[in-house]
């Protein structure tokens, strides 16, 4: 493999807290050296990156299928990976499986089913799954229902030093929602479950997660109040940590506006007052962890009434611009969101790969934070295009992706 | 008030009249297709189209597909594509999914009258209710309208916040906690959780149905306890003005919402004419809709 040579790029290193201007030499899969006016090996490559930003690849910290093409595009190295597949991955050879797929071109990182067939019952097998690869256990797309089994769970896993990934929505103010209680929602004439669902999960999961001693992280947080309890939890010294996604900071419920069935998510967007929660919540670190929950669907799970369509969005492909439009919006700072897209999970999980340190394997992204495009549905990398944002104009253009040093998109 | 509203009851009151002669055929839609497509089941809805087209002369055809046929596979959307093919003139949709008759209407190429999707609308339903409001007082301008029961499930509900507001009328959101959904204030009414506060100086009062699987437990105790404290009864609807008019878009549940003696009271019940309306309102509904069509053929 010919090392390669980054010339002069703006060298963001969230994992050590450091920015410059610089060079990087990749040799041998990992990254060789950083500085000032490094020698070229004989045989490298020079890329001449003045104006752009080299950091580590990012790791997508929620993704519910394995899609390369969508992560690459969107400048993404690692995922996570949650256990609702089919079959869900509740057992350790499921989980190997599944860390195979998305080889050689994505590091999956699967997370272990909390659950049986996630029935949110019967433990599944945590220690086999860890040894698999298994980095985290996760209760998947719905939450724990019963106290006791949670519990169970957080004290298991705690013996494991597993983090638990809690989903944030009380089952049983869901059910049968299709939308948050607002004033779209009735206007609507949607079925749609309260804000308070949310925070009524989150304040139970916290109290059980002391009672275990565990650590506990919510997958996806979405609303004012659900911020709060984590910013609360964090300030009294609870070992807790709180991801959310681009829509929850970018879009409200005047989204579902003419029964959009590509903002129908889940968690529903929220009234504009959580949004602005959403935005506080990741500017202050409460929120730490900023996540695609990639879900592609395609047009025959889209294209039906809005109580019909399947939830979820697609979202590798757009999470680095639309992070960037947090930049753009003072919400956070280029660094900030660096790490809230490498360096936070890689620490939360324990994952290499989001240091720009000499001997740390090469996954590096090189993109231009100020080249202009627009989100369009139907040419969105990967396997379906169904995004909230199609149309919006964003910046941030992916230009290079290296894996353990093979590149990957040029 | 927008003149489209106006000119729509006006346009409906000669209808009226047709519809109280004994050859009531007009024959206007003559060579038209209509389809009625009702994918929820309905009796008095369906009746009430099949009417209005054929008094028009309409060649009317129903399908009513309960939602079963399309859980067999096809989707809505092919379902729409397929009515489209059928080259129908007007369709009549019903859907029990909030937004889906507007989903069809992008697929097809003719007029698509709502008759009811989900708990979003049910346009023909509150012109209805507003012809009948206007033919027995006069007008709807002022007028203080009190709709009670189940707002939380209603689309008639919801056609009728927005159009009694256009047509300037103060209206009221009267239900139990638990059936009145959230933000009820940002259409222009004011809630009221106690049936007598929202009865006082009432002109007009539109109960809902409550559906039975709603009764028992889930949004409110019992069917007893619901007439108890939201069923319309003589001595609850003195707290309304003395000529109050009483309405519902049926089928009522008597005993639950409202009580017999109320419901049979010629002097204050409009609920049969509110029938009769339907079809006079529906007439005109499918006369203006097709008329561009027919001009053009």
């Amino acid at each position: 493999m010919k090392p390669v040579l980054f010339r002069n790029a703006r060298l963001v290193d969230p994992w050590n807290g450091t920015d410059r201007i610089g060079d990087l030499l990749v040799a041998e899969r990992i990254i060789a050296a950083t500085g000032a006016g490094l020698a070229a090996p004989a045989d490298a490559e020079i890329v001449e990156a003045s104006g752009k930003l080299l950091c580590p690849g990012l790791i997508d910290a929620t993704v519910f299928r394995t899609d390369v093409e969508a992560a690459v595009a969107g400048g993404i190295t690692s995922v996570l990976l949650m256990p609702d597949q089919s079959p869900p991955l509740d057992d350790p050879a499921l989980v190997e499986r599944a860390e195979r797929l998305g080889k050689p071109r994505l590091w999956v990182r699967p997370l272990a089913a909390a659950t049986r067939n996630l029935n949110g019952r019967e433990l599944a097998e945590l220690g086999l799954m860890q040894e698999a690869g298994a980095v985290a256990v996760a209760t998947g797309r719905a939450a724990i229902a019963d106290a006791k089994v949670m519990l169970r769970l957080l004290r298991y896993a705690a013996g494991l030093d597993l983090v638990v990934i809690a989903h944030a929505e009380c089952p049983f103010l869901t059910a049968g929602a299709v939308a948050g209680e607002g004033e779209y929602a009735t206007r609507l004439g949607l079925a749609a479950a309260p804000a308070a669902a949310e925070a009524v999960q989150i304040a139970r999961d916290l109290r059980l997660a002391r009672e275990a001693g565990a650590a506990l992280h919510f997958a996806c947080v979405s609303t004012a109040e659900g911020v709060a309890l984590v910013r609360e939890a964090r300030a009294a010294g609870q070992d807790v940590t709180a991801g959310t996604a681009p829509a929850y900071a970018l879009l409200n419920e005047t989204a579902l506006a003419g029964y959009r069935s590509f903002a129908r998510l889940s968690p529903p967007l929220r009234e504009e007052a959580d949004r602005l929660a959403v935005r506080k919540g990741l500017s202050d670190g409460t929120l730490s962890i900023l996540v695609s929950r990639h879900d592609p669907r395609t047009q025959d799970d889209k294209r039906q009434p809005f109580a019909d369509a399947a939830p979820g969005a697609a979202g590798s492909a757009t999470l680095l611009a639309l992070g960037l439009t947090l930049v753009h919006d003072g919400v956070l700072t280029l660094p900030a969101l660096l790490a809230a897209l490498s360096a936070a999970p890689a620490r939360r999980f324990g994952l290499p790969g989001a240091s720009l340190s000499p001997g740390a394997p090469a996954d590096l992204l090189l993109f231009d934070p100020d080249a202009p495009w627009r989100i369009d549905a139907d040419t969105l990398a990967g396997i379906a295009g169904n995004t909230p944002f199609d149309g919006l104009p964003v910046t941030g253009k992916v230009l290079r992706l290296l894996k353990g040093g093979e590149t990957l998109l040029a | 008030m927008p003149w489209e509203i106006g000119y729509l009851l006006d346009e409906a009151e000669q209808w009226v009249d047709a519809g109280r002669r004994t050859r009531k055929h007009d024959g206007r839609l003559e060579g038209l297709t209509q389809i009625n497509a009702f994918f929820e089941n309905s009796t008095r809805t369906l009746l009430s189209f099949e009417i209005a087209g054929k008094r028009l002369g309409a060649d009317v055809v129903n399908l009513a597909a309960g939602a079963s046929s399309l859980k067999k596979g096809e989707t809505l959307l092919d379902t729409a594509l397929t009515l489209n093919a059928m080259r129908p003139d007007v369709i009549v949709i019903r859907h029990e999914s909030s937004g889906a008759v507007a989903l069809i209407a992008e697929k097809v190429d003719c007029p698509v009258l709502n008759a009811g999707d989900g708990r979003h609308e049910h346009p023909t339903q509150a012109l209805l209710d507003a012809l009948t409001i206007r033919r027995r007082k006069g007008r709807v301008e002022g007028l203080t309208v009190a709709i009670c029961g189940d707002i939380l499930h209603s689309r008639v509900a919801r056609s009728n916040f927005h159009l009694l507001a256009a047509l300037g009328a103060e209206v009221r959101a009267v239900a139990p906690p638990t059936l009145m959904p959230p933000h009820v204030e940002r259409f222009g009414v004011t809630a009221f959780t106690d049936m007598d506060e929202g009865l006082a100086g009432a002109d007009v009062v539109m109960m809902l149905r409550l559906q039975l699987e709603r009764m028992e437990g889930a949004y409110v105790p019992s069917t007893r306890e619901y007439f108890r404290s939201h069923g319309l009864t003589r001595a609850r609807l003195k707290a309304a003005k003395p000529d109050v008019l009483v309405m519902h878009p049926g089928p009522m549940n008597r005993g639950v919402e409202i009580d017999s003696a109320v419901a049979d009271d010629i002097q204050r019940s409009a609920i049969a004419e509110q029938v009769e309306m339907g079809v006079a309102v529906r007439m005109a509904c499918l006369d203006i809709l097709t008329r561009p069509r027919r001009d053009a053929a």
